[in-house]
Formats: C-alpha cells, sequence, structure tokens
C-alpha cells in the first residue's frame, strides 16, 4: 500500500522511536559517564569498610610483672534501616539486660545528627560499647533470629593484674567528637587513653588499626571479601610499656595509705624514676573498664573525698618542717649561714615564731635540722633575705629573695616537671615577688611579713612529687633527674642541676641522717641502714595537721628517695614517717621485718570517709 | 497447510535480533541471579537456568507458530480475543496475591499471567476488526469500535487484577491509529495533556513570589496565553490583534500584582481569568473574520482550564503510594528511602558501571541484591551495571534495529490486516522498551512491566515471542499474497 496517503507517517512513528532511543542514550551517558556520585554510592552501598582493631599495648612495672592486658570485649551496633519495624524492642532490653529508658535515650542520641555527626540510616552506629562476655551471653545466641539490625562486634577491653595503681594507669573510653576532628586516626566508637599513661602514652598503645573490605548484601548480610582482601591491611598491635613502678612497692603504699587521705611517692635519685606513686583514696582499676565504666566513674566524681585526684601529682600542700631542708641548703649557698652557724633558741617562748621542741641553746645546723627547730630557721632565711639590707625601694631586698627563690624552685619545687611524662601535675607555688608587691606594695613587705615561708608555712605550697624530688635531690647532693614513669623512654631522663654547690649538700645529708639516729625519726629506723630523713607536721583549717615526711637511703650511696604525706592524721613522727621507712625497708630489703608496725599502718582509719572502692 | 516457500521468505534478520536479545537477557540474568558463593550453571534451584528451560519453551512456540498457516491467526482473532476476556475476567478469582496484584495464575511450579497474552488476543483482533471492508479509521464514529476493543481487556487488568503498569501497554496502539488514519489532534492532545498533567502536578508545591498560588496552574496558564497569541498571530494572521491581546494580558497581570501590594489576590485565579479571557476574544476574532474553526481553540483552552484543575485535585486525592511514584518521578520529592529507593538503587547501579562495566557476574549492587527486582523489571540495571554504558547502548541501538526493521516490514505488507498487526507488535515492544528503560533510569514513574526478551519469566517471554513470530509468519506469507 505505498500509494497509501498516511504512508509518511510511519517516518513520524520512527522518529518519535528514535527520538526516545536517542533520549535514553544521553540519560545513560549522564549516568554512566559524567556523573560520579553513583559510583561512589555504589561503593559505600555495596562495600562496608569494617575495622580490625589493633591490641593495645601491653603494660609492665619494672620488674617485668604484668601490669595492665587485654580481654575480649563486645560493642553492640545497629543498623536503624535494618531494624525490624514491629517492635521486639522490649525483648531487646530484656535480652541485654537494659531498661526502657535506657534504649529510647541511646536511640535518640544514636539518631540525632548535632551530636551524632556520622549518623545515616544505613550504617552500623554503636549502640553500646565495651560490653563483657557475661553482659552478651544471652543476647548473642538470638541477635540474628531476634533483632534484625542489630550486630555484636568484637574488641578488647583493659583487664588488671593488680587492683593497684589505678590513677597511674589511667583508663581508656570511647573518643568524643573533638577527638575524631583533632586526630583522623580516630573514628567514632574507637576507644582511646582517657587519663593517666593509657593517655600520655595513647599513640604507642593504640597500634595502628586494620581494616577489611567487605561485600553487603541489601539485607545488610556480609556475603565475603572485596576483591579477595587484596585491600584489606592487618592490624598492628600497640607498644609494650615498661614502668619504672615497682608494683610491690606500690601495692604496700596503696595499702598503708587505706583508710586515709594522702599519698606516697617513691624515686630512684640516681635515674629519677619512680617507683610508686600511691593516692588515696583510690579504686580497683577494673572498675572503671566495660559497661559500668561511666555509672562507676560517676561515683567517683561524685565522692567528697575526690579519689578522681591524683593527690601525688596534683594536692597541694605546705611542706611545714620538711622545707628546711631545702631552707638549709639554699640558707648556705647564699652564705646566709655557715655549717658552724649557731642562732639562739628559747623554746616555745621564741619570737616571731615558737619552737615546738625542748632543746638546748642555741644550736647549731645540723642540731637544727635533728630537732626542726623553727628559731633556727626564720633567723637563717631573715639573715638570708636580709643580708645585704634593704636598699632602695627594698631593691637589695627583693634582688636577695629572687635568688632565694630561683635557688628553691631549682629544687624542682613550685613549677610542673614539663619534660616528665606524668599526666596533670599541679604547678605548686614559690610565691614571686611580684606577688608579695602585689598583696603588700613594693615596700610593704620584709622577712618578718613572710616568716613563715622560713618553715615551710605560709604561700609555698608542693606537691608530693615535688617534695620527693627535692629530697631525691638531696640524696644525689645537687642535681635530680626528671621523675618519670616509663623505663624505657630515654628522652625522659634529663639531668637537673640545682642552684647549690654540691658540697653543701652532706651537711644537709647529716642533719636528715641525724633525724633517723636521735630525732623525731629515731622509733622508725631500719637496723643496720643509714637512712636520712625529715618530718613535718602542718597545721591547717581542716582538724588534724598534715603528717609529712621526705627521707632516702641508704645515706652513703642513695637507692629511694620518699615522700609522704597523710592529712589530717598528725604528727609527721606518728604516720608518715613510719610508713616512709616501711617503704624503704621494702624496697632495700625486699621484705618486711616490722609486721606489727605495717599492719598498724594498714589497718588504721584516720578519715571515716574513705571509701574502699574494689 | 505449509509451504516450502515459507522457510526462504523468514526474516532471518529480525529472527537473529530476537535470538541476540534472548541471549543477551539470559546473560543479564545469569549475571544478576546467581550470587558469589554459587557458580554453577545447570542448577535449577536459579533462575538463569529455569530460564534456559523458558527459553526453550519459547524456541519451541516460536516453531509451531511458523509452523500454522497464516490464515489461521485472522481466522481466529475473534474467538482468541473473546477467550481472552474470559480468562482476563477469571483470574481475579483464580489468581494468589502477589504483591498486591490479582494478575497470576499459579498452577503447580509454573505461573502464567494471561494479561500478556492478552495483548496478542486483542492486536490481531483489532487488525481483523480494521481490516474488514469499508473501515475508515479517520472518521471518529469508525474509531469507537477498536477502541472499546482496546479498553475492555485494559479495563480488567487494571481494575480487577491491579495490574496498571500492563493496562497501559494498550494506550500505546495510539500510535497504531496515528498511522492507519486516525487525526493527529488526538495524538497532539495526548501529548499536551501529558505535559499539562506534569507540569501541574511538578510545580503544585512552587509557590508564586507574589501573593497566593502555586507555579503548577499558573505556569500551564501562561502556555495557553501563548498558544493563543501564536495562533492569533500565525494562523489568523492578525498581528496587530495579537499584540492588543498581549497587552491586555499584560495589563491585567500588571493591576493584579499592583493591588498585591495591598490585598492578597491569588495570582492562580486571575491567570485563569486571563485565559478565560484570551480564549472568548480569540473566539469572538475568528468568528469576525469568518473563520469558525477558531471555536475549537476556545474549546481546548477552557478545557484545559478544567483538566488542570481536575490534575491538581485528584493527585491529591491519590493514594499515598501512587502520588509518590509520580512525585518520585517528577522530582519534586526526594525519598531515597521509601518509594524513590527502588529508582536511586537502580541509577546508583547502572551509574557505577561507567563506560565498560564491572563485568560479567561483577556487579555488586545487582548481585548483592541491592536493586529489587534485578532480573525481572530492573533487569536493564544489571546491563548498565555489568557491561557499562558500551552495554546499554548495544541493547538500546539493538532494540532500535528491532522496531524500525518492524516498522519496514510492516510496511510491506500487502494486506492491511498484517500491517496493522506489524505495527500493534511494534508498539507494543515499544512502549515496553520505553516504559521499562525509562523507569529504571528515573525518567518515567515506576510501572512495573517487563522487557521484552529480556526479564526473567516464562509468560512475558513466551507472550511476546508469539506477538513477534505470528507477524514473522504473516509476513513470511506476504508472497503468496499476491
Ligand atoms: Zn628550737
Amino acid at each position: 500500500m505505498i500509494n497509501d496517503k498516511y504512508y509518511y507517517r510511519h517516518w513520524v512513528i520512527m522518529g518519535i522511536i528514535t527520538a526516545v532511543v536517542i533520549l535514553y542514550v544521553c540519560r545513560l551517558f549522564y549516568l554512566q559517564i559524567i556523573e560520579d556520585k553513583y559510583r561512589r554510592q555504589a561503593d559505600s552501598n555495596a562495600l562496608v569498610h569494617r575495622t580490625k582493631y589493633a591490641p593495645r599495648g601491653l603494660i609492665y612495672d619494672r620488674h617485668g610483672q604484668l601490669l595492665v592486658f587485654n580481654q575480649p570485649a563486645y560493642d553492640i551496633v545497629v543498623t536503624i534501616n535494618e531494624m525490624s519495624k514491629t517492635g521486639g524492642c522490649a525483648r531487646f532490653c530484656r535480652d541485654i539486660n537494659i531498661d526502657w529508658e535506657y534504649y529510647v535515650d541511646r536511640m535518640s542520641e544514636i539518631k540525632n545528627v548535632n551530636t551524632n555527626r556520622g549518623y545515616s540510616r544505613y550504617t552500623p552506629q554503636i549502640f553500646m560499647t565495651q560490653l563483657r562476655m557475661e553482659d552478651i551471653a544471652q543476647l548473642q545466641e538470638v541477635i540474628h533470629s531476634n533483632h534484625p539490625g542489630f550486630a555484636i562486634q568484637h574488641r578488647t577491653l583493659r583487664d588488671y593484674t593488680y587492683p593497684n595503681a589505678a590513677q597511674v594507669l589511667g583508663s581508656i573510653g570511647e573518643v568524643s567528637q573533638n577527638d575524631i576532628e583533632k586526630d583522623d586516626y580516630y573514628a567514632r566508637g574507637d576507644y582511646a587513653g582517657r587519663d593517666g599513661l593509657e593517655y600520655t602514652y595513647e599513640k604507642d598503645l593504640r597500634g595502628e588499626k586494620g581494616e577489611e573490605i567487605l561485600l553487603r548484601n541489601s539485607r545488610g548480610r556480609i556475603v565475603g571479601n572485596y576483591a579477595e582482601g587484596k585491600y584489606d591491611s592487618e592490624p598492628k598491635a600497640g607498644t609494650d610499656i615498661t614502668l619504672t613502678l615497682d608494683i610491690q612497692l606500690q601495692i604496700l603504699a596503696e595499702n598503708m595509705l587505706q583508710g586515709k587521705i594522702g599519698s606516697i611517692v617513691a624515686i630512684e635519685p640516681a635515674t629519677g624514676e619512680i617507683l610508686a606513686l600511691a593516692s588515696s583514696p583510690t579504686w580497683d582499676p577494673a572498675l572503671l573498664v566495660g559497661r559500668q565504666r561511666s555509672k562507676n566513674y560517676n561515683i567517683l566524681s561524685n565522692d567528697p573525698t575526690k579519689p578522681l585526684m591524683n593527690r601525688a601529682l596534683q594536692a597541694q600542700y605546705s611542706p611545714g618542717s620538711t622545707f628546711k631542708t631545702v631552707q638549709a641548703c639554699v640558707a648556705l649557698q647564699l652564705e646566709a649561714i655557715t655549717p658552724n652557724t649557731t642562732y639562739p633558741c628559747s623554746g616555745p617562748g621564741s619570737a616571731p615564731i615558737k619552737c615546738t621542741h625542748h632543746h638546748g641553746s642555741p644550736v647549731s645546723l645540723l642540731n637544727a635540722i635533728e630537732q626542726s627547730c623553727n628559731p633556727y630557721f626564720w633567723l637563717a632565711y631573715k639573715n638570708t633575705l636580709e643580708k645585704k639590707g634593704y636598699g632602695k625601694n627594698n631593691k637589695d631586698f627583693k634582688a636577695q629573695y629572687n635568688r632565694w627563690r630561683d635557688c628553691v624552685m631549682s629544687f624542682g619545687l613550685g613549677h610542673k616537671f614539663d619534660d616528665s611524662d606524668l599526666y596533670q601535675q599541679s604547678r605548686g607555688s614559690i610565691p614571686s615577688a611580684e606577688l608579695y608587691d602585689k598583696w603588700y606594695g613594693a615596700t610593704g613587705w620584709k622577712a618578718i611579713t613572710i616568716r613563715s615561708n622560713s618553715i615551710g608555712q605560709g604561700e609555698v605550697q608542693i606537691t608530693p612529687l615535688q617534695i620527693a624530688n627535692a629530697a631525691a635531690t638531696i640524696a644525689n647532693a645537687g642535681y635530680y633527674i626528671t621523675p618519670h614513669l616509663n623505663k624505657a623512654d630515654s628522652m625522659l631522663t634529663r639531668r637537673h642541676d640545682t642552684k647549690v654547690d654540691k658540697n653543701y649538700f652532706r651537711y644537709v645529708q647529716e642533719g636528715m641522717w641525724r633525724v633517723f639516729e636521735y630525732g623525731t625519726g629515731r622509733h622508725h629506723k631500719i637496723p643496720g641502714i643509714n637512712m636520712c630523713g625529715k618530718t613535718g607536721t602542718v597545721d591547717n583549717n581542716h582538724g588534724r595537721p598534715h603528717s609529712l615526711f621526705i627521707g632516702f637511703a641508704p645515706k652513703e650511696n642513695p637507692k629511694i628517695a620518699v615522700a609522704v604525706v597523710v592529712e589530717n592524721a598528725g604528727y609527721g613522727a606518728t604516720w608518715a614517717a613510719p610508713m616512709a621507712s616501711l617503704i624503704m625497708e621494702q624496697y632495700l630489703t625486699d621484705t618486711i621485718a616490722r609486721q606489727d608496725l605495717k599492719q598498724r599502718m594498714v589497718t588504721s582509719v584516720t578519715n571515716p570517709n574513705v571509701k574502699k572502692y574494689q | 497447510m505449509y509451504e516450502r516457500r515459507v522457510k526462504y521468505a523468514i526474516d532471518w534478520f529480525t529472527v537473529i535480533i530476537y535470538l541476540i536479545l534472548v541471549i543477551c537477557g539470559w546473560i543479564s540474568i545469569y549475571g544478576a541471579s546467581h550470587t558469589f558463593e554459587q557458580t554453577e550453571l545447570f542448577n535449577f534451584d536459579y533462575r538463569s537456568s529455569k530460564q534456559l528451560v523458558w527459553i526453550a519453551g519459547a524456541m519451541i512456540i516460536g516453531v509451531i507458530t511458523m509452523l500454522i498457516d497464516y490464515r489461521f491467526y485472522e481466522q481466529i482473532s475473534y474467538l482468541f480475543y473473546g477467550l481472552m476476556i474470559i480468562a482476563l475476567l477469571a483470574t481475579p478469582l483464580l489468581a494468589h496475591d502477589i504483591k498486591g496484584s490479582m494478575s497470576w495464575i499459579v498452577i503447580g511450579p509454573v505461573s502464567i499471567q494471561p494479561a500478556e497474552i492478552a495483548k496478542v488476543a486483542t492486536a490481531l483482533a483489532i487488525a481483523r476488526f480494521m481490516n474488514s471492508y469499508g473501515y475508515r479509521v479517520n472518521s471518529l464514529r469508525d474509531l469507537i469500535i477498536p477502541a472499546i476493543m482496546l479498553l475492555v481487556p485494559m479495563f480488567i487488568i487494571m481494575v480487577p487484577q491491579k495490574e496498571t503498569g500492563s493496562a497501559l501497554v494498550f494506550a500505546s496502539l495510539i500510535l497504531m491509529f496515528y498511522r492507519e488514519g486516525m487525526t493527529p489532534v488526538i495524538l497532539l492532545l495526548g501529548v499536551a495533556a501529558v505535559i499539562f498533567f506534569v507540569i501541574t502536578i511538578a510545580f503544585a508545591e512552587a509557590t508564586l513570589p507574589l501573593g497566593t498560588g502555586t507555579w503548577g496552574i499558573t505556569a500551564c496558564m501562561i502556555m495557553l496565553m501563548i498558544i493563543c497569541f501564536i495562533y492569533v498571530y500565525h494562523w489568523l494572521k492578525l498581528p496587530r490583534f495579537a499584540f492588543i491581546l498581549a497587552g491586555i494580558n499584560t495589563a491585567i497581570a500588571a493591576i493584579a500584582l499592583t493591588v498585591n501590594i495591598w490585598l492578597n489576590v491569588n495570582m492562580q485565579y486571575v491567570s485563569i481569568a486571563i485565559v478565560l479571557f484570551d480564549a472568548i476574544y480569540t473566539a469572538l476574532l475568528g468568528i469576525a473574520h469568518n473563520k469558525r474553526d477558531t471555536i475549537w481553540i476556545a474549546v481546548f483552552a477552557i478545557a484545559a482550564i478544567i483538566y488542570c484543575l481536575s490534575a491538581s485535585i485528584l493527585i491529591s486525592k491519590l493514594k499515598p503510594h501512587q502520588r509518590n511514584r509520580i512525585m518520585v518521578t517528577l522530582g519534586v520529592i526526594e525519598d531515597r528511602a521509601g518509594q524513590g529507593y527502588n529508582v536511586n538503587q537502580a541509577k546508583i547501579a547502572i551509574g557505577s558501571g561507567g563506560l565498560w562495566g564491572k563485568g560479567l557476574g561483577s556487579g555488586t549492587q545487582t548481585k548483592l541484591k541491592y536493586v529489587p527486582e534485578q532480573d525481572t523489571d530492573f533487569i536493564f540495571c544489571t546491563v548498565g551495571e555489568e557491561h557499562g554504558f558500551v552495554g546499554t547502548t548495544f541493547v538500546l541501538l539493538l532494540y532500535l534495529t528491532l522496531l524500525i526493521k518492524l516498522i519496514i516490514m510492516s510496511e510491506r505488507q500487502k494486506d492491511n490486516f498484517s500491517r496493522i498487526y506489524g505495527y500493534c507488535v511494534t508498539c507494543i515492544l515499544f512502549f515496553h522498551l520505553a516504559v521499562n528503560v525509562g523507569m529504571v533510569i528515573g525518567l518515567v514513574p515506576v510501572i512495573g512491566i517487563p522487557l521484552p526478551f529480556f526479564s526473567y519469566g516464562g509468560s512475558s517471554l513466551w507472550a511476546f515471542t508469539l506477538l513477534l513470530f505470528i507477524f514473522l509468519r504473516l509476513d513470511a506469507a506476504r508472497l503468496d499474497r499476491l
């Protein structure tokens, strides 16, 4: 029918068909060649990047005792899009043993894009972390059949050989949004050290995560490795760390501090290695692991005795009479006194500072240390500051004051050990002349104004670590190595010389030796060992005085320097001195002969508010 | 009665294209259905293996179709059509509800969709009717009976069987009617209806910058104003009056916008009022100049107003999932999780194929079952993902070649019956191709119809084979009709 008058219309129909096909080819060209987003979406659809978590580095004590290791742990993750639409939440709550409110809160937290920026309906979100085997045992059996969308992810948690050294070791927790933004190593759900050594050595301990790329079907089922695992990477385990701590010494220190508030710091003077760093109250580090972490953390942070505060590094005290050892060195160095200088003492009748002890008068330097004579150290301090008079506008006096301050601070007092690996130290304070100028006016203060400094009261504030380090400095006769915790890190063994000539130290050492022989420490001498020490009894506004002690032994070749602070316990000689002595005994003889004394220290309670967190 | 000639008269070119499409389809089903663990070829748990059985069946159907006398098809067409109507009516009573559709009859392991065969029967019956003596398609009266023959199965499939997609296929025969002499006005009205519908719906949510009302209807009204202007300017050849019309329109709009500063004027209704004015103005102008046909442009404008308003009301009355499908396709809403999920996943699968594709059996999207219906309605995704732009273009060009070839073959027929039937085949295949691929690449709403010869499933493959091979048989006999 070629002569059909509508024959031409077959061209129109061909044209329509051809036009549609051309339109579709153009559209396909756009979708497949030009637009790149579909390829990326396809990858995120089908490829699951599953992190292979690296086992965290282990932590050992100085003798190779394992302190911190890893235990298997589990996270529960949820993919919102794959969850059952018909409920089952109540059943889920029962299987994992959480209450309904927690479930609802957690779900709304997950879905809140403001706080959970990585949120997507299609990717697994962390629902709960750090669960132990027993927490998930019930859930694990039914998770696939009863709870679509939920999955269990294998992780590791920390575990501890000893229930000790919690503040030193620190703990790990889930990273915050802030951490993720600061360090792109982290992803949501990772753990990182939150405090203590776990925090300081995070980069060593964490190792390196590996990654596995898996293929996932639309129901969320993993069906195999992408490209036969060609792009997968294995995790690298974290570096193990050996500490300077002696765990037996640490345990003894913590046990003795039970029922008391205070701290004990022991340092090896020759190396600056911290042998013990105890703070009380404390807790079993296992309490901050896993699911009960946040609950226990809350309990600890709400305890009025502030167990979370590492008192050894953070508490600041007036050093009291223990400071006289440093004062003696500085007065000798600044030539305010000589080793032979004597001053008169009228006992309790002395002015402006009375003496708390009864002894002969006049006293020499060694006797003054032995007897902790307040008037001697006041007069020595006065002479130190006023040696060159006051000068115009007190200029000469202040210059002398600054010299004194520099010398004191060269013992590591009143400033942080910036080159140390210790976490969150307090600064302490040796007040500056500017501070007094502000308080009293440029000419408004004299030696007598700040007389309390002479006996370690007043504005002088130090931390237990600092005063222990001062003891180590005296033991070393003039220098200290930065106190530190990591035995392997040679960067930390930096020597700091004091501004006091090393020849002056033997007089102070001698005086401290006499404390154990004839003075306030004589009841706590270990037979056969030449011990040096100085007690301190610091009055304060919160009840009984703080009991302090610093010391080192043996005198001729010091192996250990110790500082002990027991808050509101009484005389230095009653609490701090015996504890320091026991620490030295344990470290030097590897055993305790005076079991009765030890028992008394361990069991006595000076503060009934201190709880035991085991 | 089988002549030896048939063998030589068979259009082998078409047969080969058919075979290539069936083979490509099977490869795609194989790529889509076998998973990473399952790699055996002949395990009848897999759809690719089952499809081999359907293909074998299709071959037998093809051969049998070619062996039957060509006159048989015309003779039995009414009977066949009648039986199919009965079968369609009976289907919902016997059918199992499969995903909300009542169109499948399940007999043992086999599911049959009578709607597929109904296309063949309807095409044959209409071709026979339009071949009857004295039939003139260009008279509207003669168009009514074929239209009814078309609408009856369409209605049965759409309403009791709830199979909208398969029902719409029948509408594609409008192209065949056009070829046979139907006035192009109906075709143009159809196109206008689609355009107005799309604009009204797509911009139904877009608020006008000033005053109240939405862009959807207003945009349609502006188009009608332009049509009136062009009509007066071009067909009535009265440029002066055309500009007067435009001036009045602009003035009304300007006044309305000015009033808008003090009072809220619904610009949507203002635009409708302008079009009403234009319609009357144009009609009067036509009468004044003795061109009475002009009345139709006024009727058209008023009908368009009513149509647009009804469309916007209709869309608000649709079931939410139907409205969503339309909205997603028109790009009004982006719903990646709900109705849009399928389309989005389909686009991701195709888009990730790139130029050369990921290779047979390596498509992650289709194989991992992100794409729904990946071996039936969304089979084209597998082609796109595994064989890339090269693969999709190749398949589209194969179809284009087949369709052009079918038109050429239809035109070489010596009798109306064969030609009309040929166009029916072309229209049905074209509609399936356009809607299926358009749906997969996000240009057409999601309407579940298979890709001819490609999609998995016996019913559709056998029905399309029958449809095509009847035409090949008629074509092979063309030399006998001298
Ligand atoms: Zn005295």
